[in-house]
């Protein structure tokens, strides 16, 4: 039997970023990861804010193999026939510090876990964890390969399925409604290729969310990040929406069907996909999140539920990072206690409610039932893209007057739904 | 190509490292449970088939991880669980 002072199931970035954090201050940490190394079993969209987490890793930005800095943000309105694309950029982007990176994970994942290996965490790939030790209403270690691996704390880090947390009756498990699926290929570009098509200069990146047809009008969108010498595609759909009746979408093929479309074909010609990835993503924001803690353990990242869609900005890794951070300052001040109860360790939910993270969930807590309504995804693609073909159509005769063009579309029913939507709007 | 060849061919992009036995299986007398029929379109690995009996069967090669199918079908129904340690997909990009 071996005795840690702290295991850390998964080396994901709440895990690595606990690791990291409490190694730095001489904390005996065991990392436990199933992949061959870090990142191994890690998938993103995507894109990474770092303003929220700086400061709480002060050292840790300079060497980070991050992606590109993302200048061009665009949100497409899919219809079925054409689209409409709000683009947004700005002297504010492109200045330093950068608001926000494209980023790979099983490249940020492994050299993360180099950095908290430096500093002395010790990492175990390969290795499952396969339950929890539940000793005197507690959680006293894991099971793993057979073996006993016991430590006065377990910060369970396990990602979206959460299974430790489970396991150690922190929660049930999840519903369709509050996950959604993510697919993604990774495509190789020419990184001189990437800039010409997208506008960019040196390392700068783009990010392009999409809506509408990409789901064929049920929960979810396409995601496009430029990466350094490659392009991150992809879908994410609600599970519950892929589950109803009547619903015949065929994953894989809707993906492909994205990467047909007119506006993604030509971004990706030439390139050639160097790998396929799917994973699931938390969606239900605050009401879904895990109970945060039990006596000898602490649950951070994706496996506390902690992601959050606003529909422009989809983030859950800053929150994975953070929250690793402040389980392990909670661990710290356990350590100077020398008491690891519940009561102590529910110090890293009041940390977790003074910072951004809690604060986030609780502000955008109304969200996922907002951006869940279906008429984003299945009417404001065609009806917008409409208006767009009555504006710039030049017929053979003469025009009709526009604004009785427009009113043709925004009939008093059409504004008396898009006021209720609005409504429901200001809830964000 | 058809659409299962295509899938077939993105996924010998991915490194895959065989595990000694299935980690994810349909309990048995579950084959036909109305759960897992979507699973045959929705399986980002096209992981999920159904015979001519209509029972749905479940190979795991391919198989992403990703956990749709613990999350869509439930417990009840899929004895559901990770690869071993150091086996399973492996992402190189992520």
């Amino acid at each position: 039997m071996e005795k840690f002072d702290v295991i850390i199931t998964g080396a994901g970035l709440a895990g690595l970023a606990a690791a990291y954090t409490l190694s730095g201050k001489g904390v005996e940490v065991l990392v436990l990861e199933r992949g061959d190394y870090p990142g191994a079993k890690n998938v993103t969209g995507g894109r990474l804010y770092v303003n929220p987490v700086r400061d709480l890793f002060p050292e840790l930005w300079n060497g980070a193999p991050l992606e590109r800095f993302i200048t061009h943000e665009g949100a497409t309105l899919m219809a079925r026939e054409r689209s409409v694309t709000v683009d947004y950029s700005g002297s504010e982007l492109r200045a330093e510090p950068h608001q926000s990176y494209s980023i790979l994970r099983a490249k940020f994942d492994r050299w993360l876990a180099e950095q908290a290996e430096a500093r002395g965490a010790m990492l175990l790939t390969k290795v499952r964890v396969d339950d929890v030790i539940k000793e005197k209403g507690g959680i006293a270690g894991v099971l793993a390969g057979g073996d006993e691996l016991r430590a006065d704390v377990v910060i369970a880090c396990d990602g979206v399925l959460s299974l430790i947390p489970e396991k150690a009756g922190l929660r049930s498990s999840g519903l369709p409604h509050d996950y959604a699926l993510g697919i993604k290929e990774v495509i190789a570009l020419d990184s001189g290729i990437i800039n010409d098509r997208f506008n960019l200069e040196g390392n700068e990146g783009a990010a392009r969310l999409f809506m509408g047809e990409v789901t064929q009008g049920r929960f979810g969108g396409g995601f496009l990040y430029t990466n350094r010498e490659s392009i991150s595609l992809g879908i994410v759909i609600g599970i519950q929406d892929l589950l109803e009746d009547g619903a015949a979408m065929d994953v894989p093929a809707l993906l492909e069907s994205f990467k047909q479309r007119s506006e993604i074909a030509p971004l990706i010609r030439g390139g050639a996909t160097v790998e396929y990835a799917a994973h699931v993503i938390p969606e239900g924001g605050f009401r879904t999140l895990s109970h945060l803690y039990g006596n000898g353990v602490l649950v951070a990242g994706d496996a506390a539920g902690l992601a959050l869609n606003i529909g422009f900005t989809v983030r859950g890794m800053e929150y994975a990072l953070a929250s690793g951070y402040f389980a392990a300052q909670t661990v710290l001040n356990a350590r100077e206690i020398g008491n690891f109860s519940a009561e102590t360790l529910s110090l890293y939910k009041r940390l977790l409610e003074e910072s951004f993270v809690l604060k986030d969930f609780k502000n955008f807590r109304e969200t996922p039932a907002v951006v869940g309504n279906p008429r984003f995804i299945n009417h404001y693609p065609e009806m917008i893209g409409n208006l767009m073909r009555e504006i710039y159509a030049v017929p053979a005769g003469p025009k009709n007057r526009l604004y009785p063009t427009i009113r043709k579309h925004l009939t008093l029913s059409e504004m008396w739904s898009e006021f209720k939507d609005l409504r429901e709007v200001m809830k964000i | 190509m058809s659409e299962s060849v295509e899938l077939k061919a993105k996924l010998g992009l991915d490194v895959f490292k065989p595990g000694r036995e299935a980690h994810i299986k349909i309990r048995p007398g579950m084959e036909k449970d109305h759960r897992l029929k979507p699973m045959v379109r929705i399986c980002p690995a096209g992981c999920y088939s159904e015979n001519e009996k209509t029972e749905v069967m479940l190979t795991i090669d391919g198989c992403l991880e990703c956990g749709t199918c613990r999350i869509a079908c439930g417990m009840d129904v899929l004895d559901w669980n990770y690869p071993e340690g150091g086996t399973g997909v492996q992402f190189r990009f992520g």
